[in-house]
């Protein structure tokens, strides 16, 4: 199989590199629409700000090979940032994102909060979810790790597998078809987190 | 559930890490790549390097350092010392750290924190600051610099906030006077900066036992703790602390085995 990591100046993409070469996965880091639309399966990681973020992925025609590689039902996972752009819109510098997944992505706003929530928190997943593949094998509760100031929001509730809570419960792991993407680092994340980029590589 | 972080500070001087007294007599204590993946078994939430290295053509070996820990551990690690300009900066990233540290240099060009965050995001970007206790300060702390040998004008409540402005996205609050003591952290420095800004804090400086820990994450209201010599010479494990702060009732990680 042939993973494609999306290379869209998106942080840290060296982490899901060592983590993927760790598990044993043949990958290629690509910056290229027609590379990530022929793909086998596409993984789009990262860390920052959805503006800057969606800027560089239309700059570089990703917008449309990302969606093309959507209809073509192969896997795809988000990590991060690539959880929030897969959504419609973001209210981070209130960006219009990539729309394979309707809802939006919110600032969490609580004053007694620090923000960004920056740390180790436990996930509850859904066993019934059809993104439920991802966290095979790993118990309930697990602590995954998180860096991030705005969260997914999916309109329908069957598109979230897994749960967390920061002030509000909000989804930590979201699903539509053949995507699947998690708001916490799993390259990040230890021994579990490998598990679940394993779970994902191996679908 | 959202958990405390316990974090290993190793400085590392020319590839060897090292551990001085109040910046001191510093003495190599090990290889850092075997110590952190020696840490990262044991169940450590996240490692900061900081390159203590006081040549620049010796950075290099930093880079190489950086590059091996993060082919070996699949946590959160932030490298600081002598990172000064977004080049600096690109570099510790690209080589596989999460974050990096700003301190001194902070001081002296206080865009670096700004520019740091527009670049490559506030989570990326960590203030570090050394303060020593000054009680003509208006916070009580004065901001000191170039590992605790300069003394500067900066109020440390006052460059806190500044740089949360600016868009850090962390500040590492070490005190001087209680660095390598053992004594336990500065619980009045902590509470108080961590209280007044939005973003973590984390305590470092004279942790001694599991105890201080509880106490700075606690009352201290500390987000992470930083720990160094109480790992370091093998008088506590990173999951024996990690445990014993289970056990007083603080939320920490300790699902990190795999059963």
């Amino acid at each position: 199989m042939n993973v494609s990591v999306v290379d869209y100046d998106a942080g840290n993409l060296r982490s899901v590199e060592t983590a993927l070469r760790f598990i044993g996965t043949p990958f290629s880091v690509t910056a290229d629409p027609d590379t990530v639309a022929s793909a086998d399966a596409v993984i789009v990681p990262g860390v920052g700000e959805a503006r800057a973020a969606m800027e560089t992925v239309r700059r570089r025609g990703l917008d449309q090979a990302l969606v093309s590689f959507f209809a073509t039902g192969k896997p795809m996972l988000g990590i991060c940032i690539g959880a929030q752009l897969v959504l419609e819109r973001s209210e981070e510098n209130d960006t219009e994102c990539l729309g394979l997944v309707p809802g939006w992505v919110r600032r969490f706003e609580s004053r007694d909060l620090k923000v960004p929530h920056m740390g180790w928190n436990t996930v509850r997943y859904d066993r019934a979810s059809p993104g439920a593949f991802l966290f095979k094998g790993i118990p309930q509760d697990t602590s995954f790790y998180f860096v991030h100031s705005y969260y997914p929001e999916p309109e329908h509730r069957e598109a979230v597998i897994a749960r967390s809570r920061y002030g509000v419960d909000f989804a930590a792991a979201i699903c539509r078809d053949n995507l699947v993407a998690t708001q916490f680092h799993p390259e990040k994340s230890g021994e579990w987190g490998l598990t679940l980029l394993d779970n994902f590589v191996e679908a | 559930m959202f958990q405390k972080r316990v974090i290993v500070c190793l400085d590392v001087r020319a590839g060897q890490v090292t551990k001085g007294i109040k910046f001191k007599e510093n003495v190599d204590i090990g290889d850092p790549v075997e110590m952190a993946a020696k840490y990262y078994r044991d169940g450590v939430d996240e490692l900061v390097f900081y390159d203590i290295t006081a040549s620049s053509e010796k950075r290099g070996i930093m880079i190489d350092v950086v590059e091996r820990v993060a082919e070996r551990i699949f946590i959160p690690f932030a490298v600081g010392g002598g990172i000064g300009s977004l080049h600096d900066i690109r570099r510790v990233i690209l080589a596989g750290a999460e974050k990096v540290s700003v301190n001194s240099q902070a001081v002296r060009k206080p865009e670096i924190i700004s520019e740091g965050a527009l670049k490559f995001g506030s989570q990326c970007i960590v203030l570090g600051m050394d303060v020593a206790a000054d009680r003509d300060m208006p916070s009580g702390y004065r901001v000191v610099i170039d590992g605790g040998r300069t003394p500067t004008d900066l109020d440390a409540l006052a460059w806190a906030l500044d740089a949360e402005r600016r868009g850090a996205g962390e500040i590492v609050l070490n005190s001087i006077d209680a660095d390598g003591t053992r004594d336990g952290y500065d619980l009045t420095a902590t509470r108080m900066i961590s209280e007044a800004v939005g973003i973590p804090v984390v305590a470092s400086g004279g942790a001694g036992t599991p105890e201080h820990l509880r106490a700075v994450l606690v009352e201290g209201r500390a987000d992470a703790a930083l720990v160094a010599s109480m790992v370091h010479y093998g008088d506590y494990t990173v999951d024996s602390i990690k445990t014993d702060l289970n056990t007083a009732g603080v939320p920490i990680r300790l699902d990190h085995r795999k059963r």
